[in-house]
């Protein structure tokens, strides 16, 4: 994966220049293609959640408008569009973190394991057991980095083997060479990408089956990316990968699904996404990719 | 171009300001500088008049000892005797060292935890419209007036408590509960304040965890607010060990040793006690006022108190410093 890596970056030299790659704007569907062509397809092809017909409004403003999508398990689904488009709260209503707004309500359904997670007897703290989110910007506790990893063990009486666990958790996530040592620190002392893999490291300490990702790397300089993202490709072995991304490069890199939402909360495009960055059905999502729009 | 004087001084352009518009500036300065020190002198004065008064206390009382004025000091502050009035004079600070903690700790274990379990509620479960009748009407408890909660203690909650213990008229027990009471609203407003200034990415934080509402507030906000819920606690003491009124009304007038047998400790809170506050009550209303050192031994209570307050607020500093959390 860092290699792949690598060779985006020197694709985009030529015309990019110094800019950072993430708002280079302007590119060919080509180039998206090849980068999407390099990551193998197809692990399982088991749905693991499926939404039907899903409504999401705020107050009378409506986010997410009948979206039906198939998630498949142990692979990464990349959400995309641009800002404003309801892919965040789609994503939310997957795991009910919508649940503390007050002002949203969720109509339709969605499905985890074949069950509607919307259903009057679904407690949503069980569910966010299944289900694990990483945020956009890091947020680790004011506590000890192994406190942050501990945590969700703590509160889940997951109390056997936690010492055990934790180093696991910091092992995967790719965080525990450089920390070695330094565990009783403040999780608010590492960098912020170290941070975020402290989150990621924190979600996947109690393996859930699914992790969600609203926009993990945003916050990120490009090398800190790259980890997350090689990380990512590591962790969809073992977990269901849902992550929200406004880097197209990103999404085509990590992604095996994409799914792209455009203005008004509506799902457009839901395909693998070799098929959407090579060769999309709408004109509107080839614009919205190649950067026409958006 | 309107507006740019065309005649007159050619090097006064518009934006530059007129001699007299810089004075008047000047002076609202000195003003609010004056505002500003105005309360700091005062408190120097007092400091200084407390210190100089004890002072004089100190030698009245080595004369009466027969001593000098250092073993006038360690008879005050090492003195297990109370006897301001009545000859053979004593005036040993221990057993209203020892009212005032009976009670402030009595108070603190009615008042800490029920204002941290407001504060809870406040901050993590109330909603919106909830909270905003709730913490006005809580903090209203802390606009009653403290004569009011004494004689509240001593004419309704004492006689409820005596049917089921053994208490004196006065007594330290109702008038702790009633001073928790009081303190209640300051425990649970700053405390509140504090959980609010977490921020929610925390909160989300925990909840994608499977945490439950419980445990985000006890294991995510109250550890990330733990400074400023140690000063209102610490706040909250000063408070307790400052107020009079309560404890005079309804904690009588009886200096009396701490019992510190582990098995007994519930004792000191049935009978009568004295704190430092209600004697200096007692020695400014003396009828002895200026002739005999009673009158003057107020200010060296004056002095012991303001020393533990000051020791407390140091303490509650140090701690909102060292606990601080830069989110």
């Amino acid at each position: 994966m860092s290699d792949n890596h690598q060779t985006t970056t020197d694709a985009q030299t030529p015309t990019g220049d110094d800019s950072d790659p993430i708002v280079n704007v302007s590119r060919s569907l080509e180039d998206l293609s090849k980068e999407a062509t390099t990551r193998t397809t197809s692990r399982s092809d088991r749905t693991l959640i499926e939404t039907r017909d899903l409504d999401v409004y705020y107050g009378d403003e409506r986010a997410i408008s009948s979206v039906d999508v198939e998630i498949p398990e142990r692979q990464v689904t990349a959400l995309i569009g641009p800002s404003g488009c309801g892919k965040s709260t789609f994503l939310r209503c997957i795991n009910r973190m919508n649940d503390r707004i007050d002002v949203c309500r969720v109509e339709g359904q969605v499905e985890f394991d074949g069950k509607n997670v919307y259903d009057e007897d679904v407690d949503p703290v069980a569910l966010r057991r299944e289900i694990g989110i990483v945020f956009q910007q890091p947020n680790p506790f004011p506590k000890s980095i192994y406190d942050n990893v501990a945590f969700g063990l703590r509160v889940q009486g997951l109390d056997d083997e936690v010492d055990e666990r934790v180093h696991r958790a910091l092992e995967r996530a790719a965080l525990l060479e450089e920390i070695e040592g330094r565990l009783d620190e403040s999780g608010l002392e590492l960098s912020g990408g170290q941070q975020q893999r402290l989150c990621i490291a924190r979600a996947i300490a109690t393996d859930p089956d699914v992790i969600l990702m609203d926009e993990p790397a945003s916050a990120l300089d490009p090398i800190a990316t790259s980890r997350i993202e090689d990380l990512i490709d590591e962790l969809s072995e073992e977990y269901t990968v849902v992550i929200v991304t406004h880097n197209m490069q990103q999404a085509a890199r990590i992604s095996d699904k994409t799914a792209v939402f455009l203005t008004g909360g509506e799902l457009v495009e839901f395909d693998d996404t070799d098929k959407i960055f090579e060769n999309p059905e709408h004109q509107r999502v080839e614009d919205y990719i190649t950067g026409k729009f958006g | 171009m309107e507006g740019i004087p065309m005649s007159g001084d050619v090097s006064q352009r518009e934006w530059q300001r007129p001699e007299a518009k810089v004075r008047k500036e000047r002076i609202y300065e000195y003003v609010l500088l004056g505002c500003a020190t105005l309360t700091v002198a005062i408190t120097i004065g007092i400091i200084f008049t407390l210190f100089s008064d004890a002072v004089y206390f100190f030698q009245e009382y080595a004369g009466l000892l027969e001593g000098s004025t250092a073993d006038a000091v360690r008879e005050f502050v090492a003195g297990k005797e109370w006897v301001p009035t009545i000859e053979p004079y004593s005036y040993g600070l221990l057993p209203l060292l020892s009212g005032t903690i009976v009670i402030t700790v009595a108070a603190a274990a009615v008042a800490l935890p029920c204002g941290l379990g407001a504060a809870i509620y406040l901050s993590e479960y109330a909603r919106p419209t909830t909270r905003a009748y709730l913490k006005p009407a809580l903090e209203v408890l802390a606009g009653v007036p403290t004569i009011v909660y004494g004689y509240f203690a001593l004419a309704y909650v004492t006689p409820f408590l005596d049917r089921f213990l053994d208490l004196s008229t006065f007594n330290a027990l109702s008038a702790s509960i009633m001073m928790g009471i009081m303190i209640i609203p300051m425990v649970s407003s700053i405390s509140e304040d504090a959980m609010s200034a977490v921020p929610d990415s925390l909160r989300a934080a925990g909840y994608g965890l499977g945490a439950t509402k419980f445990d985000v507030s006890t294991r995510v906000v109250v550890p990330a607010a733990f400074s400023g819920i140690v000063s209102s606690f610490i706040l909250a003491f000063s408070r307790a060990i400052g107020e009079t009124m309560i404890v005079t009304v309804a904690a009588g007038q009886n200096p009396k040793m701490l019992i510190l047998d582990p098995t007994r400790l519930d004792e000191n809170l049935y009978d009568s006690v004295q704190t430092i506050t209600s004697a200096m009550v007692q020695a400014a209303g003396s009828d002895t006022a200026g002739g005999t050192p009673v009158f003057w031994s107020m200010f060296a209570l004056g002095l012991a108190l303001f020393v533990v307050t000051f020791v407390m607020n140091v303490i509650a500093d140090v701690i909102q410093r060292r606990y601080r959390e830069a989110y």
